[in-house]
């Protein structure tokens, strides 16, 4: 063996298998996207003769215009401008008042002695259990019973039932030292002070966490919102997808660039918030951990 | 549990009140209707109904569409789960070694967690355009007429496929946390003992990835089983007719648009009991996961 | 400046587990106190009975002229340092130092002139605007110290404050709190199972085992006669020599040698106990060791040997030269300590 001792880069080969492994995977999550975007800038003609292709068109201002302006269904109500600001308030009251209620009832149950503690805690936590797919009709039966078909509460507040926020504040309420209210105790400071003075600054990046994955799974609720909203102006982005591919199906020249616009639409916000906010998010999913 | 707790008696009530009240009228009440109306047969006009004891169930699994369903959907499973497990690990196991462009990858291979399962079906639906979506085109250059929406089989595997792209990226996003969490000190000592990468990847990486993978596991059946309604619904355009279905989707089809409220409300005790025993199985699992750190 | 007066207080945990047996003692206004015990023997127990962050099973405990069992900890009047400091880590430590004066609707300003006071005191004036995460060990547990000292409490309490530092720092801190108590004059009570911290800070020890007071006095009085063979062993270091000796008619028989000593014949078994620096080698020594090792201390040696089948430990100074072997030895008989052997308890000669 000849002894050199000049650092050479090698280029090894399974570095270069790990990259090409890793393209691809990132070309199977990427190019169905990649595609409805090309999809919403060219005629809807030319996509009706040729697919889609590797032609970026000119239309995406229109289509972006009818997407926004223009309404899908028949009453005439739903346009991208409602249906986009529906899911705003879905996926931001979703989120909101998850933690709210979440970190309320994470505090009571690891902070105050208290006698029904545990039959509150197993009361809320069997609601881990079971999916609200799984008792979707008499919800519906009982949210129609109370009168909130086609309302935001209908819409918001049965999602919030279930446990998921105060588990995971729980967990992290149980992490923080003892020694913490110890001190805050002898500094003079009661129950109510010690939550907002200390325990919510320090669960500032739970809170964005958390958040982030309130305000994607809330904002991408489908079933839900299909059941409970009949009217039109109640439609969320993601509710009126079906209805988009139901009016491609019925007439002759569908309008594919807005529809597949409106897809994009659909998707970019809740994307975007996971993009940006990676590290919180990626956090946040995998401390859960149920 | 801490140990200098507050005493006060009705700050932590009020604090409880709301999520008990919520949880109370929005789950046990609809959980326990449930229950209930699986044992009743809804006349379908709305006029009252009969108890009709274990009838409703009794008919359930005598009949023949029902059991197909459930067999599609036990295949559903298993292969969604296989493969979009199989698929993020070995993304994952890549991405965790790779130097250059780390950070990059990571994110175009996990934003698609963000992307709602109905605009997945979406894609689905444009990819297999029957006259000139990409991938059947690609299946009629191996001379196969690919049919969304009328051949069985082809429905199913646009439903498998779109069920797996939307279901890597949360197993990539756990499992290559698993593996960063893996201490270094680790990993230098099993370079140090073994010699071959895949020896090293089998004997010490994947027994340590475990106890994740376990957990995945379970979340996996979960989404296979219930978040999937998004992918099915759009892919056979609202119109199940004769394409395949899951067990959820038959729940939402029978009872509403069916009106079968009784045989719908068995079909959910049944899922019910199904999650149950997957949860059962999971908390066996964590338990021995806190053994294993 | 208070006093502090436990009166048969005793501590049962939930569980039923008592953790500290019905105690009574005083400590006297501008008191340091040291608890000192092995682990788990009940110290955070007792000073956490005395802070009001865990309830007093029976007896009373007076802080003052005031009796305390049910007052909040925030209107006992004390302060405490925390072993892990227990900052607020999202409060810079200008916010963690006052924050127990805002809580007490103290004014802002008054709040401010406290702080900077404090932060001069202990040298973390230029610090005041940082985050906890972004100091040292040393500078933290400072901090914890500033926010005790501002609120000018009636007590001091701590739990092993300076367990968490390193050796050299932990030196430093011991010196400036034991200073900052003395010019401060506010009665402390430091619970800690360092013996060094033990002796060099306190007025008076208290040693606790297993929930109960051995011993209560000032550090000679702990060191010079322990109380038990529990003190003998725990306080000291290395600890004293325990060795069983047995009657004889002209005193105490010590391996083969006879101690001319008259101690009242209560029939029970004896031990003898004396501290490694009381035994004096001398060739002409009346006693013999086996010594085995030498250990090398620098400032001294520790020769480690048997004396019969008694293992011994004497401590001689570093210009003594010593070799492995026998060597011969003589004990002032005014320095020896007995015990009772079966309940371990001193006996008065
Ligand atoms: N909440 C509790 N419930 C039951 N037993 C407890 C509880 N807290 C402490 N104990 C027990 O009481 C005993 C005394 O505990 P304490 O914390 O006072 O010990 P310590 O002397 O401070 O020990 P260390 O030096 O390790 O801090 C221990 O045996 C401990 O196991
Ligand atoms: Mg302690």
């Amino acid at each position: 063996m000849t002894a050199t001792l000049k650092p050479r880069k090698r280029l090894r080969l399974s570095t270069v298998m790990d990259h090409i492994v890793l393209t691809l995977g990132a070309l199977f999550m990427l190019v169905p996207m990649l595609m409805v975007l090309q999809l919403s800038t060219v005629p809807d003609a030319e996509i009706i003769q040729r697919g889609p292709s590797l032609h970026i068109g000119d239309q995406l201002d229109d289509n972006f215009v009818k997407a926004m302006f223009e309404a899908s269904g028949f009453s005439g109500k739903n346009t991208g401008v409602s249906m986009l600001m529906n899911s705003f308030i879905l996926g931001i009251g979703f989120a909101v008042g998850k933690i709210i209620l979440g970190m309320m009832a994470a505090y009571a149950i690891v902070y105050f002695r208290l006698r029904f503690a545990t039959l509150a805690f197993w009361a809320i936590f069997t609601t881990l259990l079971l999916p609200l797919e799984v008792r979707i009709l008499p919800s519906y039966e009982i949210v129609q019973s109370l009168g909130m078909l086609n309302t935001y509460q209908g819409l918001i507040i049965p999602l919030i039932a279930s446990a998921t926020a105060t588990f995971f504040f729980r967990q992290f309420f149980m992490s923080v030292p003892e020694e913490l209210v110890e001190a805050a105790r002898i500094d003079g400071a009661g129950p109510v002070k010690f939550f907002i003075d200390i325990l919510v600054p320090l669960s500032r990046t739970m809170i964005a966490a958390m958040f982030i994955i309130m305000f994607v799974y809330g904002w991408n609720q489908y079933l839900w919102p299909t059941m409970i909203t009949t009217e039109e102006d109640m439609y969320t982005l993601v509710r009126g997808i079906k209805q988009i591919i139901q009016v491609f199906e019925g007439t002759n020249l569908p309008e594919y660039g807005r529809g597949n616009l409106l897809a994009l639409i659909a998707v970019i916000p809740p994307v975007l918030i996971v993009v940006f906010f990676q590290s919180w998010f990626v956090k946040g999913l995998t401390e859960s951990d149920k | 549990m801490k140990r200098a707790l507050f005493s006060n008696i009705w700050l932590p009530v009020a604090l409880l009140l709301p999520q008990l009240v919520i949880i109370a009228v929005f789950f046990y009440w609809p959980a326990g209707y449930a229950v209930q109306s699986s044992f009743y047969l809804q006349d379908p006009f709305g006029f009252g109904s009969t108890f009709v004891g274990a009838g409703n169930y009794q008919s359930l699994f005598r009949n023949n569409e029902y059991l197909k369903i459930a067999n599609f959907t036990l295949w559903f499973t298993v292969i969604v789960t296989f493969f979009s497990l199989a698929i993020a690990l070995i993304l994952a196991v890549k991405a965790d070694r790779v130097i250059r462009g780390a950070k990059t990858y990571r994110t175009l291979l996990m934003w698609v967690y963000a992307v709602a399962p109905p605009v997945a079906g979406f894609i689905a639906v444009i990819m297999f355009n029957q006259s000139w979506g990409p991938l059947t085109e690609f299946f009629a250059l191996f001379g196969y007429r690919f049919q969304v929406g009328v051949n069985f089989n082809d429905t199913a595997f646009a439903m498998i496929l779109t069920s797996i792209w939307k279901q890597v990226p949360v197993n990539f996003i756990f499992f290559l946390s698993g593996l960063q969490s893996i201490p270094r000190s680790v990993r230098e000592a099993a370079l140090i003992d073994n010699r071959s990468a895949s020896g090293r990847f089998w004997t010490v990486t994947f027994p340590l990835l475990a106890p994740t993978g376990f957990f995945l596991l379970i979340i996996n059946i979960t989404y296979a089983l219930f978040d999937t309604f998004g992918i099915v619904d759009t892919v056979v355009k609202g119109e199940p007719g004769n394409n395949p279905m899951t067990l959820v989707y038959k729940v939402y089809v029978d009872g509403f648009r069916g009106n079968d409220l009784g045989g719908s409300s068995a079909q959910s005790v049944v899922l019910m009991a199904l999650v149950l025993a997957l949860t059962f199985v999971q908390f066996r699992l964590v338990e021995r996961r806190i053994h294993y750190t | 400046m208070a006093v502090v007066h436990f009166d048969a207080v005793q501590k049962v945990y939930p569980n039923g587990f008592e953790a500290v047996k019905p105690a009574s003692f005083y400590i006297e206004d501008g008191e340091f106190v040291v608890l000192v015990g092995p682990s788990g023997c009940g110290k955070s127990t007792m000073l956490r009975m005395i802070a009001g962050l865990e309830e007093i099973s029976n007896g009373v405990l007076q802080i003052g002229d005031r009796v305390v069992n049910d007052i909040d900890p925030a209107d006992r009047d004390i302060a405490m340092v925390f072993q892990n400091y227990a900052l607020y880590p999202h409060m810079s430590v200008r916010n963690n130092i006052g924050y127990g004066l805002k809580n007490r609707a103290v004014p802002r300003d008054v709040i401010a002139a406290k702080v900077d006071e404090a932060a001069k005191m202990l040298n973390l004036s230029d610090y005041l605007d940082r985050k906890p995460s972004q100091l040292s060990g040393g500078q933290r547990q400072r901090v914890a110290m500033g926010r005790a000292i501002v609120r000018d409490p009636a007590l001091f309490l701590f739990d092993e404050p300076l367990s968490n530092l390193d050796a050299k720092l932990r030196n430093q801190m011991r010196i400036e709190i034991k200073a900052l108590q003395r010019r401060l004059g506010v009665t402390s009570v430091y619970v800690t199972h360092d013996q060094v911290e033990a002796m060099t800070m306190a007025d008076r020890i208290i040693v606790m085992n297993g929930g109960v007071i051995e011993q209560i006095g000032t550090p000679s009085e702990i060191y010079q006669s322990p109380a038990s063979t529990f003190v003998a062993s725990f306080m000291g270091a290395p600890p004293m020599n325990l060795l069983e000796v047995t009657r004889a008619d002209t005193g105490l028989r010590l391996a083969d040698q006879i101690l001319p000593l008259d101690l009242p014949d209560t029939g029970a078994e004896l031990i003898l106990g004396i501290r490694p620096e009381d035994i004096i080698p001398d060739p002409n020594g009346p006693f013999s060791i086996m010594v085995d090792i030498v250990e090398e201390l620098g400032a001294h040696r520790l020769l480690h040997g048997r004396l019969g089948d008694q293992s011994v430990t004497v401590h001689v100074p570093k210009d003594y030269t010593v070799a492995e072997g026998v060597l011969r030895f003589a004990m002032p008989i005014e320095v020896l300590s007995f015990f009772d052997a079966a309940s371990g308890q001193r006996v008065s000669r």
